[in-house]
Formats: structure tokens, C-alpha cells, sequence
């Protein structure tokens, strides 16, 4: 299939639609805009929903309805946005309703800018909905890779019957590249037997909840959710490795910033500076056996995003003590330059002057 | 021997865990009768609010989503637009509705969303313990009111049916009570009405039954029968705010 150029946002809306998106629901916001657009604009054409709701509290809980009703829903924000569809995002989850979230986020905290930025790192890992809950996100680094993941999203969505969110920067929405869209032919999903189609008379009623007012009920059903995550942090960990082979610093980045600390590592190498990069795809699960395999050449970490450091508290975790670890971060809308970046890995290695 | 009353098909035999006297559970039996009599009960999908009636999934013979607060209309939305063919509706208190819901209800009448609200106001948070609502009328004691609600720093009653009257997509909207027997039937009547204009596609209905609450009121269930009438229906007067000419 030949390659077309579009726009991130736009790519992601017609990955959503390929994969078999039946209902779209979302509030206007920059730097997403282009996703309701789309919708709106192509959704009536295949059969599908599209509502502007009211607010993206309302966004998100037209999610848990029609997500109830057994369709693939999908809806879409900005780092404010976010915020408000926490509530239902706890919903989604404690209700086992699969459905496709997506972030592309902006500066904050606040009403911040509308700027690129990877300040939502703690919000879409840690959530900000209450209760217990995990919910796998992916941060694609490119179009045709948001495309992708998108796609898998639904799939991933539907076999645990959870929400996924796939979180871009403001970067990721806006810049065009050439995508093609491969569905995934996944078939062996498991049939939603629980959805409120109306019984039919012919069955018991079905129940789409979250509430269970007994501690022995509650705590089993804390079980079989965590049984779940479980099964995510085994299966769903992605993560890509960029010339880490003899790497003797490891730079550490997602998203668009990963893109910039590859041309930093490129031109680390050209002075003689043996470095490599950690990509983490899912940020949640996070790739913690990548650290493991770090090779023995390596002698510290650096951490970069455009934040004032949060995925930093994850490589701690996975690095478990083994090696110094550095940070370099921008923030509110301002993308760090491979110069930047490879003089902060300079001065770590001792090549600075 | 024959048959002179039986428990509604619309309703499933879990015992309800209403206080004695309280009225939701008239209401509750009112739908289910309504859901069978136009035979729809096999294609309905409810949405429970948080109050009360938290657990109304559990007596509603037929599909339920239980909702976060006040977000029983946007579920409501979200379900009716994938199956327009099914018959939906949200039960809400006056909590969930009038306050931590307003915006959800107000555009789903805006949208002229064709599902039906059963819409409970019983002037009173009943299920937190009896704190004021937006609904709770001038003086009235609620247990975040306790020198009873002052128009100065409150406002006055909010008057849902009223409100939702001006609004276009909001197609059926009438005030009824359940404190006495013709009140019931009346109520039986424009939950019927209200379920019929969803069936005919013409977008919103919402009928707000004005409902006991004892255990929040601090009264018999006998006293508050009559104080609902004496206090409530001079304040939220009943009758028919909108209807299409067919359901007049
Ligand atoms: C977000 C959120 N805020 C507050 C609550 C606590 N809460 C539960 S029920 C309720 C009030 C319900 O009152 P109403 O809607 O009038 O129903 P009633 O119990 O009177 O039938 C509140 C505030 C909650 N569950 N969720
Ligand atoms: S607290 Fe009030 S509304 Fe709730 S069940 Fe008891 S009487 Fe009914
Ligand atoms: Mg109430």
C-alpha cells in the first residue's frame, strides 16, 4: 500500500477509524484538535458516532456508556483536558470497560501553554483517578509508529478489557509524515457477552458497575484487576534500544524527544563518544529488563525530557542503584537541541571543557 | 382461584434497601410496570446515578450501567447514540441532577438526546446523611443547613422543571408526586408519556417526581407525606411544562 502524508493527529483519527472505531466522543482542545475534526468530518460516513460533548467529563463518561453498550470507542484531549477525565478514566477501569484514550499533551501545570511537552508523564503512568488501576500507554515517537500503536491500542483494549492510553507531545500531533495502515487481523478477541444490549428477554440482565460495597467483594475484585496487570507488565512492554551494544553512557528518552537524543547520540559518536539510547514505547509497563541489559561498558544514565524530570523516577526504579543517573530536561514548550543534549552527556563523561 | 396482584415483571425479586416509607421505591415499581406495559422492557438499558438509588441495577429487571455522580445523562448519551433502537433512560436524585450534574443534564436536553429521565427530588442529599441540596427549600434543616437554608447565602430552590422547560431539545418535561394515590397514578401517567416521546424519536423527556425522604427529613414516614404536600408542592408546582401536542 503506498504511503500518504498526514498529519499526526489526523493519522491517529483514521488509524482509530480502521480499526473499527464505532463511537468518538471529545471537547475541543490544542494541540488535538485535528482528531475531533476528523471524526466529525468522517465518522457519518462509515456508520459511526461522533459527539462534541459538553466538557471532557462528559467526553469520558459517553466512553464508559457506549464502551458498555460493547463498541469501540475512542476519545481524545490535551493535558487539561486529561485532568478532568480522570473521574471516568477510574470508571473505565473498575467497570472493565475497554476504550482508546488519547493524550496529546501540552505545557502545563495549569492552563500552562500549547506547546509540546512531557509533563503528563506522572498524570497518564501514576493516574489521577482514585483506586488501585493500571492502564498500558504508549508513547510513539512517530506517525506511522502512533498509527500502529493506535491500532494495537483497540486490540489490547478489547483482550483485557481495559482503557489504554496513547500519549503523544503536542510534536507528534502536529508534524506530518508518510503513514501507511496495517490492521493488526487480530480475531481471537474475546467476545463482549457482557455488554447492555438490552436482554432480549432471553438472558439475565447485564450490569456495567464499578461498585461493590462488601470488602470481600471489593478486595477479590481488586484481585482479578491486579491479575490483569500482571498480565500487561509480562505481554505488552515495548521498548526499543538505539546503539547500546557498547554504549558506555545510556542517554534514556520517549517520544519526540527520543528522536532528537538519537541525532545527539550520532554526533556523540562522531567525537568519539560511545552512547546508546533506552526508548520506552510503553511507558507504562516500563521496560525494566532494559535496564538489565545494559552492557557492562556502560558507566551512567541520562535522563532526557521535555519536563523538570518524571520518567526519571522510573529509571530509578529499574536502574535499582547500579549506575549514576543524570537528567537533562526542558520545559513549558521549549525542545531541547541534539547540541544541548550532547553537551550535557559530555560534561558526564568527562569531555567537556 | 384468580389473580389480583402480582410484583411487576419490570422488577427482579432482590429485596430494595430503601428506609420504610421512603418513596423510591414507588417510583422504582412505576417504571418497571411503564417498561413493560409498552413492552420494551427486553430492549431497556437504565443508568443508575450515585444516591439512593446507587443500587437500582439491582432492581431494574433489565440492562444497567451504574454511573459516576451526576454523570448518568452523558452515559445516557453515550449508550442511545451506538443503539438508537434501545430505550434508555437515567434515575437521578435532586444530588446528582440539579447539582454535580447540571451540565450533563442541561446539554443532553440541549442536544435533544432522545432518552427519558426519571428525575427524584426529594429536596435533600439522602444517601450522605441528609446535607442541603440545591433543592432544599427556604428554611428547610438539612444537616449542612442547620439553622435552615438562607436565601443570602444559598440562593433560592433551583426549579429543574422550569429550567429544562426553556430549553428546545427538552421535549417532555412535567412535575408530579407520589405522596398520595392520584399523585401515583399521575406519575404513572407522564412516565409513560415521557417513555412514548423517546419511542416516537422526539428527543428528551424528563419527568421530576417529587419524593419523601424520612430519614433526611427527621420525620415519620406519615409526617412527611403530608410535609411534602404542604412545603414542597406550593414551591414545585405540579403539571406539564412541555409536552409534543400528541402527549398534551
Ligand atoms: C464525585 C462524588 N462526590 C460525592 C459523592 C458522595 N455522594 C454520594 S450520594 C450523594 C448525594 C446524593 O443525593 P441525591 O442525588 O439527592 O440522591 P438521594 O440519595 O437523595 O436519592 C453524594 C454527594 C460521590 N459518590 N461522588
Ligand atoms: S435516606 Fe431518604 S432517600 Fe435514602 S432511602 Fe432513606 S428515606 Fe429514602
Ligand atoms: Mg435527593
Amino acid at each position: 500500500m503506498a504511503k500518504i502524508l498526514m498529519k499526526g493527529n489526523e493519522a491517529i483519527a483514521e488509524a482509530a477509524i480502521r480499526a473499527g472505531c464505532d463511537c468518538f466522543f471529545g471537547y475541543p482542545i490544542t494541540p488535538q484538535n485535528e482528531v475531533p475534526e476528523y471524526m466529525a468530518k468522517h465518522m457519518p460516513k462509515t456508520g459511526g458516532v461522533f459527539v462534541q460533548a459538553e466538557s471532557e467529563v462528559a467526553a469520558i463518561n459517553m466512553v464508559y456508556g457506549a464502551a458498555g453498550a460493547g463498541f469501540r470507542v475512542m476519545t481524545s484531549t490535551s493535558s487539561p483536558g486529561m485532568a478532568l477525565k480522570q473521574e471516568g478514566i477510574s470508571y473505565l477501569v473498575g467497570a472493565e470497560l475497554p476504550s482508546v484514550i488519547v493524550n496529546i499533551s501540552r505545557g502545563g501545570p495549569g492552563l500552562g501553554s500549547i506547546q509540546p511537552s512531557q509533563s503528563d508523564y506522572f498524570q497518564v503512568t501514576r493516574g489521577g483517578g482514585n483506586g488501585d488501576y493500571r492502564i498500558v500507554v504508549f508513547a510513539p515517537s512517530s506517525i506511522q509508529e502512533a498509527v500502529d500503536l493506535t491500532i494495537k491500542s483497540f486490540d489490547i483494549a478489547d483482550y483485557y478489557r481495559n482503557p489504554v492510553i496513547l500519549l503523544g507531545d503536542g510534536m507528534i500531533g502536529q508534524m506530518m509524515e508518510p503513514v501507511e495502515f496495517n490492521l493488526s487481523g487480530k480475531t481471537n478477541l474475546p467476545k463482549k457477552d457482557w455488554a447492555t444490549t438490552g436482554t432480549n428477554g432471553e438472558r439475565k440482565p447485564n450490569i456495567i458497575n464499578s461498585l461493590a460495597l462488601a470488602s470481600e467483594d471489593l478486595e477479590r475484585h481488586n484481585y482479578k484487576l491486579q491479575k490483569k496487570y500482571d498480565e500487561m507488565e509480562e505481554k505488552e512492554v515495548m521498548h526499543e534500544t538505539y546503539k547500546m551494544d557498547d554504549a558506555e553512557i545510556v542517554l534514556v528518552a520517549y517520544g519526540t524527544t527520543s528522536r532528537i537524543t538519537k541525532n545527539a547520540i550520532d554526533s556523540l559518536r562522531e567525537n568519539g563518544i560511545k552512547a546508546g539510547l533506552i526508548r520506552p514505547i510503553t511507558l507504562w509497563p516500563f521496560p525494566n529488563k532494559a535496564f538489565e541489559e545494559i552492557p557492562k561498558t556502560a558507566k551512567s544514565i541520562l535522563v532526557v525530557e521535555m519536563s523538570m524530570g518524571q520518567m526519571i523516577d522510573d529509571v530509578k526504579i529499574a536502574n535499582e542503584g547500579r549506575l549514576p543517573i543524570h537528567f537533562y530536561g526542558r520545559a513549558g514548550g521549549m525542545i531541547p537541541s541534539p547540541e544541548e543534549i550532547a553537551n550535557k552527556a559530555k560534561e558526564i563523561v568527562g569531555g567537556a571543557k | 382461584m384468580s389473580l389480583l396482584f402480582e410484583p411487576t415483571k419490570g422488577m427482579t425479586d432482590k429485596s430494595m434497601h430503601y428506609c420504610p416509607g421512603c418513596t423510591h421505591g414507588i417510583i422504582h415499581r412505576l417504571v418497571g410496570e411503564v417498561l413493560v406495559e409498552l413492552g420494551v422492557l427486553g430492549k431497556s438499558i437504565g443508568v443508575a446515578p450515585v444516591g439512593c438509588a446507587v443500587l437500582a441495577y439491582d432492581y431494574f429487571n433489565c440492562d444497567m450501567h451504574e454511573a459516576a455522580h451526576g454523570r448518568a445523562p452523558a452515559v445516557a448519551t453515550g449508550i442511545k447514540r451506538i443503539l438508537p433502537d434501545n430505550v434508555v433512560f437515567t434515575y437521578q436524585g435532586d444530588g446528582d441532577l440539579a447539582s454535580i450534574g447540571a451540565a450533563e443534564i442541561v446539554h443532553a436536553a440541549h442536544r435533544g438526546e432522545n432518552f427519558t429521565t426519571i428525575f427524584v427530588n426529594n429536596a435533600i442529599y439522602g444517601m450522605t446523611g441528609g446535607q442541603m441540596a440545591p433543592t432544599t427549600l427556604i428554611g428547610q434543616k438539612a444537616t449542612t443547613s442547620p439553622y435552615g437554608r438562607d436565601k443570602a447565602t444559598t440562593g433560592m430552590p433551583l426549579k429543574i422543571s422550569e429550567m429544562l422547560a426553556t430549553i428546545d431539545g427538552a421535549v417532555f418535561v412535567e412535575r408530579v408526586t407520589v405522596h398520595n394515590v392520584a399523585g401515583i397514578r399521575k406519575t404513572k401517567k407522564a412516565i409513560k408519556k415521557a417513555f412514548q416521546v423517546q419511542l416516537d424519536g422526539k428527543g428528551f423527556g424528563i419527568v421530576e417526581i417529587l419524593s419523601t425522604c424520612p430519614t433526611g427529613w427527621g420525620q415519620t414516614p406519615v409526617e412527611s407525606l403530608s410535609w411534602l404536600e404542604n412545603n414542597m408542592i406550593p414551591y414545585y408546582p405540579l403539571g406539564n411544562f412541555r409536552a409534543p401536542e400528541e402527549a398534551k
